[in-house]
């Protein structure tokens, strides 16, 4: 490939190309010292835009970098998003209340249930139904969420290690997460895009077997969080890599609004769980990590640590649960009509769907209750008029979800407040004045959803 | 039921009613008296809530759709052909607001005096509805506010929350809005502010200057309402491609799609459906 194919414009040769793009170098192959020393034009600080991605394995999805280059030192980085944007919001207003979660499960596709739980809030709160959820709903609620922050947590540190060159870790942390996917499959029917948590409660009730399943899990995770954290935390290279690597200290996040583990590695204990508690949060045990180094591996010792803790919160969901096994009909989803949507489901051979009794009732017995079915999924409920903004810790910070009704079936507006998307905005203040490595660890250490950044 | 109460407000016909003109003992829609209270004589108060009450309200405001099930050609069987629906009263909160509101109202009133701007001037309108704190800012007001916001030590709202734009296009002379949402975690509270700017002239103050995060949500609202932030650093599109035409969230932007075989029939795409609202 001669030099003349790689300047933006065609068929130019390599001095007119140089007098109006500025100096191309063919990388074609060799060693760049090679190709520098003999060209006596140029300085020695000159810098070099590079593009880091759209499609470099360690932007966590499709994120794209552009970074300006003195020798190996970042002077500028600036992020560019949307290359996975889809519309979640705008297909959201064409849709049901109820098939709006569908929608927003999966914006941020390694946190669905955060995502469902902080849109179904919204809508409870405009409907006035926050007080009549049940109890079960708000107990399976909470040991879904623990359950997604232990798997959205792994997902962060796995990648985390094989960007950093280290596939053992990765494996493991992959390894674990699956364990944490099976109990979804178990539970949701689907290991991912659940649509679990729906405006009243929750889909459907724990499976048979379900919490068996929680408890063999919560008996070897203890185990494999050891190991994990065996292999990472005084490995030399992952210290070498992290610590004290994309510095941002108290004041950095309160000026760009930085929550969640970036916020709790500065040592201010912030946590929505704690400070603005809802489905009951305040009634279970856990503690706040943090630390006060600020750094990558102070991301990944809170993200660490709050593994444990969700398992404490998990343990408790699984003891009050056992606890009403012997409550009669204790139901897990809103009960008025109008609103529990859909009327009974059940798992069959192919998949979620309504009970066979249901279809029974409405096909055989009951003229009535078939119209009111069909209203109910057709057309929807109505959610009074206003705007709600119920925010849940995510994994990844604030996770709010600014839902408006104009007093129809469908959602006027739903915007999502994404953490990442919000986070992304840090990447300048990580990674300028560092090494063009450091960039990667920056990232991994935001733990950006690019499905949650785009939507 | 067919005369309204004494001190029924008096309203607007066909513009935007202006909620402050509304006598201060008006109780907002919905709201009950607080249970235990011993039944008696129905009290104008108790009277406000009543749906004879809110429908005659209502007539003043202007029609918000017409007909139902969505049809739209001949063949309406169903005789909703010709309904007329009118907004509901925008609400309204006076003080005292109850909880931590009044302390943020008052902390911003002060904090407002101090540079002689009138609370009043700033804040058109306030809601508590769903117990979250609401202020209805001019926009010419809005820095001025988030300054006071994020730096008054009786305030303090430190956690940007995004600015999340809202299209209404019935909403004539206001149809754009951006609603913001801070919240404050010395005090461990929120608010919520909303700004509104005509289509015809969509520029609302950038908050940038006071808020450095919001430098992307800017952007956003930008891409998808065309929202202009005025004293923005770069305000480009951020999620659509930079040479996309319109803005895609519009309301009077179609959803697009196209129609889908399904079993031998035809679904048509997802904003073609019939719908109920």
């Amino acid at each position: 490939m001669s030099s003349t194919d790689t300047h933006a414009t065609p068929g130019a040769t390599d001095a007119e190309a140089d007098a109006t793009e500025g100096r191309v170098y063919n990388l074609a192959g060799g060693d760049w010292d090679d190709v520098v020393t003999d060209d006596t034009d140029r300085g020695f600080n000159e810098q070099i835009v590079v593009n880091m991605g759209p499609q470099h394995p360690s932007t966590h999805g499709v994120l794209r970098l552009i970074l300006t280059l003195e020798g190996e030192t970042v002077t500028d980085a600036r992020a560019s998003i949307g290359y996975l944007h889809t519309g979640i919001e705008k297909s959201m207003e064409y849709r049901t209340w109820t098939q709006g979660t569908t929608f927003i499960t999966r914006a941020d596709y390694l946190t669905p249930m955060f995502n469902e739980a902080t849109y179904c809030l919204g809508v409870e709160r405009l409907l006035g139904i926050e007080d009549r959820i049940p109890e079960r709903a708000q107990i399976i609620r909470v040991l879904m969420l623990e359950l997604n922050r232990i798997s959205s947590h792994l997902g962060g540190i796995g990648p985390f290690g094989l960007e950093l060159g280290a596939t053992t870790i990765f494996l493991q942390g992959v390894r674990f997460r699956e364990n944490v996917l099976d109990l979804f499959e178990l539970i949701t029917g689907l290991r991912m895009n659940h649509a679990f948590i729906r405006p009243g409660g929750v889909a459907q009730d724990l499976p048979a077997g379900g919490l068996e399943a929680i408890r063999d899990f919560l008996r070897k995770a203890p185990k494999w969080i050891a190991d994990l954290r065996k292999l990472i935390d005084s490995n030399a290279v992952f210290i070498a890599r992290t610590k004290g690597i994309a510095y941002l200290d108290l004041e950095g996040c309160m000026a760009l609004g930085v929550t969640g583990p970036i916020l709790r590695a500065t040592g201010l204990p912030w946590d929505l769980r704690k400070s603005q508690p809802v489905m009951g949060y305040e009634t279970y045990e856990f503690d706040v990590p943090t630390t006060d180094t600020c750094d990558t591996y102070g991301r990944y010792l809170i993200r660490m640590l709050e593994i444990e803790q969700s398992l404490r919160i998990v343990e408790q969901c699984v003891e009050r649960l056992a606890d009403r096994a012997s409550v009669a009909n204790d139901p897990w989803l809103i009960q008025d009509a109008k609103i529990g949507w859909p009327a009974r489901l059940s798992l069959g051979p192919d998949g979620m769907g309504p009970s066979p009794e249901h279809i029974a009732h409405i096909m055989g017995q009951s003229m009535e209750a078939l119209i009111h079915h069909f209203k109910l999924v057709t057309e929807g409920f109505r959610v009074p008029v206003g705007q709600a903004y119920v925010p849940v810790e995510s994994p990844k910070g604030e996770l709010g979800c600014h839902v408006v009704s104009d007093g129809g079936t469908r959602p006027y507006r739903a915007h999502l407040r994404d953490p990442s998307f919000h986070h992304m905005q840090a990447v300048s203040m990580m990674c300028e004045g560092g090494n063009l490595a450091d960039v990667i660890p920056a990232i991994a250490s935001i733990d950006p959803v690019i499905g949650g950044v785009d939507r | 039921m067919t005369t309204p109460p004494e001190g029924a407000p008096g309203g607007t016909p066909g513009g935007v009613p202006d909620s402050t003109s509304k006598p201060s003992d008006e109780k907002l829609p919905g709201k009950q008296p607080p249970a235990g209270e011993p039944a008696g004589e129905p009290t104008p108060d108790d009277q406000a809530s009543l749906p004879a009450r809110l429908g005659e309200e209502r007539l003043e405001e202007p029609v918000a759709r017409t007909g139902m099930f969505g049809v739209t050609t001949t063949g309406d069987t169903s005789g909703y052909g010709r309904l007329q629906v009118h907004r509901p009263p925008l609400p309204a909160a006076e003080p005292p607001y109850g909880g931590y509101f009044d302390a943020i109202a008052r902390g911003l009133g002060s904090a407002l005096q101090a540079d002689g701007v009138d609370f009043n001037d700033a804040i058109e309108r306030v809601t508590t509805d769903f117990g979250e704190l609401t202020f209805y800012l001019r926009r010419v007001h809005l820095v001025a506010v988030m300054d006071k916001l994020l730096h008054d030590p009786d305030l303090r709202f430190e956690i940007f929350g995004g600015v999340s734009g809202v299209h209404y296009p019935g909403d004539v002379g206001r149809e754009l809005h951006a609603v913001y949402h801070l919240a404050s975690i010395t005090h461990n509270r929120r608010v919520r502010l909303e700004v509104a700017a005509p289509d015809a002239d969509p520029h609302i103050p950038s908050v940038t200057s006071v808020y450095p995060a919001a430098n992307w949500h800017e952007r956003e609202t930008w891409d998808f309402f065309g929202i202009i932030f005025d004293g923005h650093p770069a305000l480009t599109r951020i999620e659509m491609p930079d040479d996309w035409p319109g803005h895609p969230q519009r309301k009077d932007y179609p959803l697009g799609g196209i129609p889908v075989e399904y079993r031998g029939t035809k679904v048509p795409p997802p904003d073609e459906r019939r719908s109920y609202s």
